[in-house]
């Protein structure tokens, strides 16, 4: 396969450049995304990202309720990782408050983070092969991405919106064939990503629209703040579960995928290599699942189980008064962030000492990385724009917020 | 539940790499410190914002050479009113610190750091577009969330939760 030479950008006078908006409605740009292009006939010179549509100022609605209250609502900011964004608020919170956090509850949550990473990535393989003119791949990855789906609903009751681990631990018990189906998925997971990379690995056509098209050197990656499964694939070995552990990944043992040429193929091949770590680290949590408590020994601020609740007068007491005035958090502030499946996700929260957060403000992943997008793709075609923006693996409820 | 106590003691703490860094080569930029659960908080002086951010990155001793984020806080109703947060992570040292800047609520400004990492770009945006912080350099300040003809920033503190604006 020979290597496509990069496009030179043509020197052109002001009548001959035309200004061209791709979005918000665009179906590659994955959701609302609008990218105004200067374009010389099929290339192009210039490219803005403008955002802010599905801005629903989550961040001024934090203020106003109880930190318990916020959970649900960090499920819609990156709603194809809603388990993370419940994982990296609550340990902000926890690390405020200073919780410890039983190793079962910790596992768990590990095992539900790389379901979500599998769900995630999935997500987009299917609708970045799509935008790309690979219709079938998309089917395979729905196919399993369902199973996920039905496994999120037997745990917490949602498919995606799952809200589903508290502060302090987890919201229920997981159901008793749990772990179990989830060893069922996780033994016929890795063939399913053999068939994915049988379709697309070697494909030609698919070769031809990712090598060496958008992109983005090690230097610029980070200058440019870029995250995640963008960064690795320039050639920057980091990951915040290897590199800065939370929530006992340091017990685990898996690989970070990292790739040198910073392109689209590097950037594919690196998330499909993150699906068959991310299926090991699922299996060692099956295997190595601890027993125990599932919430943290806090009565002030876990709700109590429900049997005890029907009991015992201190737990209904302590049940009510969470449930009506929340409880109260110490003064302080936290920069908590975690690996999420397009990069650090971060969530800093400040406490002024009551029950509700006085700021809690979201790092997100997705906005730093599509500041790389004029890197990525000034000076070639518009074709690869559309190749640039699978390859970051936008989500517009992440960026806007 | 026992926390420990912040340590805001600029003494006890100059083992940490970005603290020994602004000491020794810019000692006047630092107006206090803390140390709270863990997390290394420096205040540093407004007009030297800029300075002590390339030092950071470039020092050899530090290397934070990653900016993860910048926002700010709204301290309503008492002075200096803002703060502005930068979250720097040191990627060959796995090492995180948090740059603190006050200002006060009546025509908040500072340098923007966009000439050290590009990536400060969108941030200082919607800092300045949410908080109406300006951001003086910067090469394209302009709304990014709210529409352009949006009056208002929407999470300073005295800005209403609910009803007509």
């Amino acid at each position: 396969m020979p290597e496509l030479a990069p496009i030179p950008v043509l020197d052109a006078g002001q009548d001959r450049t035309m200004i061209l908006n791709m979005g918000p409605q665009h179906p590659s740009t994955h959701g609302v995304l609008r990218v105004i292009l200067e374009i010389d006939g099929e290339t192009v010179l210039r490219i803005m990202p403008d955002i802010g549509y599905l801005h629903t100022g989550i961040e001024k609605t934090c203020e106003a309720k109880f930190y318990q209250q916020v959970v649900p609502l960090t499920d819609r900011i990156d709603y194809l990782c809603p388990l993370t964004n419940n994982l990296c608020y609550c340990l902000a919170v926890e690390k405020l408050l200073d919780l410890d956090i039983p190793p079962k509850a910790q596992w768990m949550r590990v095992l539900l983070n790389e379901l979500t990473r599998i769900n995630s990535h999935l997500v987009w393989l299917g609708t970045h092969a799509l935008d790309l003119g690979a219709m079938t791949v998309f089917l395979y990855c729905f196919r399993e991405r369902e199973d996920i789906l039905r496994l999120f609903e037997a745990v917490s009751g949602q498919r995606m919106m799952t809200s589903y681990f508290r502060i302090g631990g987890l919201a229920l018990e997981p159901p008793l064939d749990f772990l179990g189906r989830v060893r069922d998925f996780a033994r016929r997971f890795p063939a399913k990503v053999d068939e994915y990379e049988n379709l697309l690995t070697a494909n030609p056509i698919w070769l031809m629209r990712t090598k060496g098209v958008a992109r983005l050197t090690a230097e610029d990656a980070v200058a440019l703040g870029a995250s995640g499964p963008t960064l690795r694939a320039s050639g920057v070995d980091f990951d915040l579960r290897r590199d800065m552990p939370y929530s006992s990944y340091e017990q685990f043992r898996f690989e970070v995928p990292v790739a040198q040429e910073g392109d689209v193929f590097a950037r594919y091949i690196c998330r499909v290599r993150e699906l068959r770590e991310s299926n090991k680290i699922v299996e060692q949590a099956l295997a190595g699942m601890p027993e125990g408590p599932i919430k943290a020994e806090a009565p002030k601020v876990v709700l109590p189980d429900r049997e005890k609740m029907k009991t015992q007068m201190e737990a209904l007491i302590y049940h009510f008064k969470i449930i009506t005035e929340g409880f109260s958090v110490p003064a302080g502030e936290v920069y908590q962030a975690v690996e999420s499946p397009r990069g650090e996700m971060g969530y800093y929260v400040v406490s002024d000492g009551t029950a509700k957060p006085y700021r809690v403000h979201m790092r997100a992943a997705c906005l730093a990385n599509l500041q790389a997008l004029p890197a990525m793709c000034e000076g070639r075609l518009i074709a690869d724009v559309v190749a640039a923006i699978g390859s970051i693996d936008i989500v517009l409820g992440e960026i806007d917020r | 539940m026992s926390l420990r106590p912040a340590i805001t003691d600029l003494e006890m703490l100059k083992e940490h790499p970005a603290v020994a860094c602004l000491l020794a080569n810019l000692p006047s930029s630092i107006e206090a410190a803390k140390f709270d659960r863990d997390e290394m908080s420096l205040y540093v002086v407004r007009s030297s914002i800029r300075e002590a951010c390339a030092l950071l990155r470039d020092h050899s001793s530090c290397r934070f050479n990653f900016l993860s984020d910048v926002t700010a806080v709204d301290w309503y109703p008492s002075e200096p009113r803002f703060e502005v947060i930068y979250h720097l992570l040191s990627i060959p040292q796995k090492e995180r610190v948090r740059l603190k800047v006050r200002l006060g609520g009546a025509g908040p400004s500072l340098d923007s750091v966009t000439s050290i990492w590009p990536a400060a770009n969108f941030f200082e945006r919607e800092v300045y577009d949410l908080f109406g912080i300006r951001f003086l350099a910067h090469p394209y300040l302009r709304r990014i969330q709210m529409p352009e003809n949006w009056e208002g920033h929407p999470l300073r503190k005295d800005y209403p939760v609910e009803g007509y604006r």
